[in-house]
Parts: structure tokens; sequence; C-alpha cells
């Protein structure tokens, strides 16, 4: 059995003659220790994909099973890093790391909380910054704090829902390094939301397309046979890259040109001349 | 930890101008302080003396037209003797047959003074009073009997202290009863939908009903008592009509609290309790600061009416005592109480915004 199932999932947002089918029929299986990533346009479903994994909505049928138990609200198992970083404003990067830690380890003592925290922070190289507000880090900073705060609850999966998205490219290439590196430590199994094609070849095993919604699906899957640790710079001369890479473009690039020319449908305009004023005058 | 500096002092509570001053002062002013300077200093000070000859001009004239009807009120009663005595009478500035009218600054300013001769006439006599019974009040005590107080008139000092004890005591009435109802209301749509229409329906009523509402449940409550019950129902009316602004607003920020906070809060897994202190509290907290800010503004606004009502002493009673009591210097008293009223509303404000920008997390948020 997969670590992760998900069996025939649809949702819908909505009722009646509103309503909208977001994401279709879903079936994915993620096995332990695995890196994978799920490619899509924005808009496509995404993040209610990942709300879904994650617990904090339901889908409308379908179910979905984490390690053979089904999945009913958020979990400490599953940490989550999400796309707008979500820190708290009103506490410094150490209070929002102690915050998630307290809530994991309910029974460890004060001490034991705080080494946690410290040392996470020291993980992702803030620890000048530890009694800081997230107002005056920088947008790479505040990524790295919810990283560690995902990470410091010791979950056993991580979802990460675009992470990066928000982030200039050299700050990007850096943070994926990271999260790479403290993945490969604990191998945990780790789930991607990107939008980057190349993000997603560079940092997992495994790239799902989700085709764009309504009705969003996933698409066959490509299997990335690199070896790790990958060279970022290498890794544009390597022809296996570039195939895999070229065949995901292709195929995104397919479903959008389908997408478009289903929207090119003819419009017929009203018959309209322009009327004369003149006899008016 | 930064040191507090005169300058970032006065800035965080709104009165910046004092950094400008202190420059005017050290010699340190550049061309762009001196602007300021200008602009917060001068200017105001510019239109306090226009205001102020405004007024004397006004008053001044009012004087006269009154003055002028009363000469000629005399002529045609009481022939051209007693119009000329009477004009006499109001040129030699006799307290007696003063035209009674808007005062003007310089009786303001020196009823200002006699009211603060008057409050340290009224202290010695209390200190005389408290040394002359001393003896007498600890043999009382040991015999089990109550110490005989001072029972004298209050000063007008006494009264502004008397304002503020009613205002604070109404102000932390509507805080116990907005903030948690308020943060109740925001959490659950269904006890929204239970107070809605009560808010909607109790928030416009008047002061004068507010009063009049308390006093009919204060008087049979406290029916068996002795004590005067004026205080407790003045405080309770100022409470209960200041605090709608906090009620509202405290249910409005808890229930809008962003969605990415909540989100985090699940993810977390936080309590109900956890989440309200550490996630729906401190998100609301600008909101709710600014619902208290109305609040203790509105209240110390509608004191003035209740303490009138309740007789309850403080400057409502004052002002209405001096009103009844139509003293050459009533009318003079009366604006001194005007100003004291808008000096000090003003001050409440402020040290709102003070603990607003301390509490608050995003300074900027403050209003």
């Amino acid at each position: 059995m997969a670590y992760l199932e998900l069996h025939n999932i649809y949702k819908t947002y909505g009722q009646g003659a509103h309503e909208t089918e977001v994401l279709s029929n879903i079936n994915l299986k993620i096995e332990e220790g695995e890196f994978v990533a799920i490619v899509g346009f924005t808009g496509s479903g995404k993040t209610t994909l990942v709300n879904l994994i994650n617990g904090l909505l339901a889908p409308t049928s379908g179910s979905i099973l984490f390690k053979g138990v089904p999945v009913s609200g958020t979990s400490h198992e599953r940490g989550v890093i999400f796309q707008n970083y979500s820190l708290l404003p009103w506490l410094t990067v150490g209070q929002n790391i102690l915050m998630a830690v307290k809530e994991a380890f309910p029974k460890k003592s004060k001490s034991a909380l705080n080494e946690i925290v410290a040392s996470y922070v020291a993980m992702v190289n803030l620890t000048p910054a530890i009694n800081k507000r997230p107002k005056e880090l920088s947008g790479g900073m505040r990524q790295r704090v919810a990283v560690a705060r995902a990470l410091a609850m010791k979950p056993e999966m991580i979802i990460m829902d675009e992470p990066l998205g928000a982030l200039d490219a050299l700050t990007r290439g850096n943070l994926q390094d990271e999260i790479l590196n403290i993945w490969g430590k604990d191998k945990r199994t780790a789930l991607l939301i990107t939008n980057d094609v190349d993000e997603g070849i560079y940092m997992a095993d495994r790239i799902i397309p989700l085709r764009p919604g309504p009705r969003a699906t996933l698409g066959p899957e490509f299997k990335i046979d690199l070896e790790r640790p990958r060279d970022k710079t290498a890794l544009n001369d390597n022809a296996s890259f570039k195939k895999t890479r070229n065949a995901i473009i292709e195929y995104l690039m397919d479903i959008g040109d389908a997408r478009k020319s289903e929207a090119k449908e003819p419009v017929i305009l009203p018959d309209l001349a322009p009327k004369s004023f003149v006899k008016y005058f | 930890m930064k040191a507090i500096t005169l300058g970032s002092f006065s800035k965080f509570v709104g009165l910046d101008f004092f950094t400008s001053l202190k420059n005017l002062f050290t010699g340190k002013l550049a061309k762009e302080d001196f602007k300021k300077f200008l602009r917060k200093v001068i200017v105001p000070l510019a239109s306090i003396l226009i205001f102020v000859g405004l007024w004397h001009l006004g008053a001044k004239s009012l004087y006269n037209i009154e003055a002028t009807f009363r000469i000629e009120k005399a002529l045609k009663d009481q022939g051209p003797v007693a119009a000329a005595a009477l004009k006499t009478c109001i040129a030699s500035g006799q307290a007696s047959c003063q035209p009674n009218t808007l005062p003007s600054p310089t009786q303001v300013w020196d009823s200002f003074q006699s009211l603060l001769r008057d409050h340290r006439i009224i202290n010695a006599d209390k200190a005389a009073f408290i040394e002359k019974t001393a003896t007498l009040n600890t043999k009382r005590i040991a015999a089990g009997k109550n110490a005989i107080t001072y029972t004298g008139r209050p000063s007008f000092v006494d009264q502004i202290f008397r304002s503020l004890q009613t205002v604070f005591a109404g102000f932390l009435l509507a805080l116990f009863i907005a903030v948690p109802l308020g943060i109740f209301i925001g959490l659950s749509p269904t006890l929204k939908s239970a107070f809605n229409w009560f808010i909607q329906i109790f928030k416009p009523v008047s002061p004068v009903v507010w009063y009049l509402l308390v006093f009919m449940i204060v008087k049979t409550l406290l029916i068996d008592s002795n004590e005067d019950s004026s205080f407790t129902i003045s405080f309770i009316s100022v409470g209960l009509c200041a605090m709608w602004a906090t009620l509202v607003n405290t249910a409005m920020g808890v229930s809008s609290v962003d969605k990415d906070y909540i989100n985090v809060a699940k993810v977390l897994k936080l309590g109900t309790f956890q989440k309200i202190f550490k996630v729906v509290l401190p998100s609301s907290l600008p909101l709710i600061f600014t619902g208290l800010k109305i609040t203790l503004s509105v209240a110390w606004m509608v004191l003035i009416a209740i303490e009138l009502l309740a007789q309850s002493p403080g400057l409502g009673l004052f002002v209405w005592e001096e009103f009844q009591n139509g003293a050459n210097d009533s009318n003079a008293k009366i604006i001194v109480a005007m100003f004291v009223i808008g000096i000090i509303g003003f001050l409440l404000d402020r040290f709102m915004l003070t603990i607003q920008n301390w509490v608050s997390f995003d300074k900027t948020d403050a209003i």
C-alpha cells in the first residue's frame, strides 16, 4: 500500500446551477520517502488539491488515505508550507516556530522546546534574526521561517504549495538547494506543487502535470532518473534532463493550446450599422 | 532595546512638534525643521490668538446689545432718572447690574483663577477639619462608631476628579462587557444573528434614556440601601451608552481575521483557547482599540449629560449648578468647565492612541 493515496477525488464549489467542478477524477499514489512534484498552470486547482491533502478541505467525493487511514482534518503528521508564508506578524521568528513546536510536542519542557526552535532556526540560517518580526525580514527569509516552522513539527510528510513562487530567481535557487538538503537528511516524503517545470525536475523524483481546471485532472507522470545530488549547471547539458523537460513542456503547451481553441468558438456579433443623425439637425 | 528619546516618545504619543521645539532651543534648527515648526507650533498658536480675539469682539458686542436693551427698558418703564442710574452702574462695573451674556476671555480667565483659589481654600478647610477631628475619630473608631468625615462642598478640581472616576468606571464596565461579548459574537454566526437586532436597536438610544433605564433598575435593586446611588447609576449609564463602538468593532475584528492565519491555526492544530488568544485576538487588536478609543470619547461626552440628570458630583453637575445659580460669574465658570472638558477629552484620546500604538503589532494600522 502506498504512503498517500488519492482515489477518484472530485471537488466542487457552489451548489445547483452555480456548481463548478474544480477537480475531477484525481488519482495519485505517493510512496514513502518519495519526492513528487505536481506542475500546473496558475488557477488550475493546485491549491485546492493541496488543501484536500493537508485536510483543510474535504473532497466532494472520493477518498484520501494517509498511511491507509482516511484523512479527516489537519494533522501534525503532514506539515504544510504555504504559498504566502502565513507567518503571524505579531510574533517574532522564534515565537512563530515555538507556537508550532509547542503544539506538536505538548509534553516537552520549555527549555527542550526552545532548543528545538533554536536548532531549526539555525538550520535555515536565521539565528541572527530569531527575535525579529516577519515584517523586518525579506521574502526569502520569511519563506525560510515558514520552512523551519513546518519542519520543526517533525512531520512525516511535507506538503509545499508553491513555496518559492513569490521569490526572485536567485533566492529561489538557494532555497531549492536548502530544501533538498533538509529533505536529503531524513528522506521524508515530500509533495511539491509548483508552476515551474525546471524546479520540478531539479527537485523531484516524479513529476505529474495537472491539466488546468475547471475539471482539472492529473496527466501522465514523468519519472526523473537523475542522480542526486543534482547539479543545476550540469543539468542544462544533460540529455535526459532536456528530453524530460521538453516532453513536459510540450504536454503542458498542448493542453494550453487545446484550452485556447476551446475558447475560440466563434462569437456571433450583432449586425449593427452606424446610425445617421444628419436628419435630426 | 532602543533608548527612548524625547523625539521618539513625543512622536509615539502623536505630539512630535516637541521635537522641533527642542531643536529650536538647542539651536539645531534646519530649514526643514523650521518649516515644520512654523506649521506645527506657530500656525496653531496664531489660530488660537485669532479665536480668542474673535471671541473677545463677539462678547463685547453681545454685552453692548444687552446693556443698551436694559437702559432703554429702564427709560421706558421707570423714567430717565432710573435709566441714568443704571447707565452709571453698568459703566462702574458693579456686579449687581452687569448684563448677563457671553463672558469675555478675561472674565473666563479670572473665573478660572477664582476656581483655583476656591479649591485651595476648600483644601485648607478640609485639612483643618481632619486635624480637628483626628483625636475624636480615633476615639470613635475605638468605640466602634463611624468616623466623622468632611461633608463640605467639593471644589472644582474635586469635581474634575469625580468625573474622571465616573468615566473610568463606566469605561471599564464597557470594556468588560463589550470585549468578551464582541469576541463571542464575532466567533459564532449564531450568536451574531441572536444579538444583531439587540445591537441595532440599543446602539442609537440617547444617554438620557439610558440614564432613565438604569435609574429604574438600580433604584429597585438598591431599595434597602441608604447609600447615595447616584454614582452607581451614572457610571453604569455611561458604560452602557458608550460600549457599542467597542462591541461592534470587536465583533467585526474577530469575524474578519485573515483566512491565512486561520489556516495556520488549523494546520498547527491549535486548541480553541490557543486559537483565540494567539491568533484571533492579536489580529483583531487594532480594531478593538479603535473601538475602545471611540468608547472612551463617547463616555466622556455623555458623562456631562448623565451627571447632570443623576445629580452625581462631577463636571456635569457643576455646569448645571452654575447655570441654576445665575451669579454674575456663573457664565464664565460654565465656559471654564467647557474648556476643561474639551482638554481632558483630548488628553484621553491621546492616552488611548498611545496605548493602541503600544499594543498593536502593526504600528501603521493605528489611526
